[in-house]
């Protein structure tokens, strides 16, 4: 097991834990939290001020008949929502956006692949393959990327990332990086970029040397 | 009823210094777990709709009246706080005390529905961990907990006005990552080192599980 060193930066989860996080991020956030205590520490801390925040609301009377229909329901059988377990490497948010299948691998060339898990005008979440010794792919992130380690390494300029370690990297880092040698890496990476498909293509077909 | 009013002796855990001090002034009094926790105790372990109903009319107003702030429709606010109570019911076998406070628990839920109602779409959540909900629960992590889950409250209260608007933002999701500052002038940390300590207990309970 290795120590998770790299977390998620503390606004972010309290972005999560408000809710206002959008789709691709929250799937990397729930992914980390459920690997990490250290962060399932703090964004429970958050939710104990959200908490603090709600009871201290104004009261508004809710209507009688709100009061009835909830405790007519209380007996009635349901269906509980279905519980997602972690299965492999891939921990229960992934497993949930995966639909509890396999990953369907897209190659990209190189070796590299990836599955698009999901993607909207607010940003997407795939999974990444990069063989030992593999550059991951440049992939234009204009806002915030959040790249999270499920299997083996990588490293880059900043550092190297280990499984469960989350990568933070916003517009300003121009970074390379590289699966460390042994098992192959593979990763959550959610941007806010749109998907930009040919930026992929023209990068990959020519080898990158820069470290 | 249960009894949770006890007279209880400093817990014997490895504890940090500081919060050793503080149990030890606390645990001079009657230490005693909030009414809402017992209530909702009460519905975890007994399916106790007496319980369910003094928890309803304790949190559904306020409920209601933090849902309307995020500017949703009177009767849409109305739907949100049957499904977050009625979720509450059906869930309650996760309520874990040593780890948050009811409020805290119920933000959660009140998220998370809101979220699915509004936008259409599951939230990703984390795996939940699995309690075991015939435990006695111990009562000098709860009540510490809850304890500083007041001095948070008290805190919030004492910010200025700019300050308490800022963090009640925040926390109806109405600012982005980018815009949540983190100084918030709160006293996490404190209440960090009690959650973490609830975590602790139940990886330790899980493992002796196994």
């Amino acid at each position: 097991m290795t120590v998770i060193t790299h977390h998620i930066p503390d606004h972010i989860l309290a972005a999560y834990a408000a809710g206002n996080l959008p789709h691709a991020f929250a799937i990397v956030v729930a992914s980390h939290v459920s690997l990490c205590d250290e962060c399932r520490v703090a964004l429970e801390a958050h939710q104990t001020v959200g908490g603090a925040v709600m009871e201290g609301a104004d009261s508004v009377a809710v209507s009688n008949a709100l009061k009835d229909n909830l405790f007519a329901q209380l007996d009635e059988p349901f269906t509980p929502q279905p519980v997602f377990e972690r299965k492999g490497v891939y921990p229960g948010p992934v497993v949930e956006a995966l639909k509890g299948k396999e990953p369907r691998w897209k190659k990209l060339g190189m070796g590299v692949r990836q599955d698009i898990l999901a993607a909207n005008d607010q940003g997407s979440v795939r999974l990444l393959y990069i063989p030992p010794g593999q550059a991951v792919p440049d992939h234009g992130h204009n806002g915030l990327e959040l790249t999270l380690v499920l299997q083996g390494s990588f490293s880059d300029q900043t550092g190297r990332f280990g499984t469960g370690d989350v990568e933070v990297a916003t517009e300003d880092l121009d970074h390379t990086p590289i699966a460390d040698e042994g098992e192959p890496c593979i990763c959550l990476a959610a941007t806010d970029a749109p998907l930009r498909f040919n930026a992929w293509v023209p990068r990959l077909l020519q080898p990158i040397f820069r470290i | 009823m249960l009894m949770l009013e006890l007279d209880i002796s400093p817990t014997k855990q490895a504890l940090p210094a500081a919060v050793k001090r503080k149990q030890k002034r606390v645990s001079e009094h009657k230490m005693e777990i909030s009414q809402q926790t017992r209530w909702m105790l009460a519905v975890r372990d007994r399916r106790d709709k007496k319980a369910f109903s003094e928890l309803f009319d304790f949190y559904a107003p306020r409920l209601k009246g933090f849902v309307n702030r995020s500017g949703v429709s009177s009767q849409q606010a109305e739907e949100i706080v049957q499904e977050v109570m009625l979720t509450i019911w059906r869930k309650a076998e996760m309520f874990d005390p040593h780890r948050a406070q009811v409020s805290a628990w119920i933000y959660q839920i009140a998220r998370n529905r809101q979220i699915d109602m509004m936008r259409k779409e599951n939230r990703p959540v984390p795996e939940e961990l699995s309690i075991e909900q015939s435990d006695e629960p111990d009562v000098g992590q709860v009540v510490a907990l809850e304890q500083e889950t007041e001095k948070l409250r008290q805190a919030l209260e004492n910010l200025n006005e700019e300050q308490k608007t800022m963090i009640e933002k925040a926390y109806l999701g109405e600012l982005t990552h980018q815009e949540i500052s983190t100084q918030t002038g709160l006293p996490m940390g404190t209440v960090k080192s009690r959650i973490r300590l609830g975590l602790e207990r139940l990886r330790h309970e899980l493992k002796g599980l196994r």
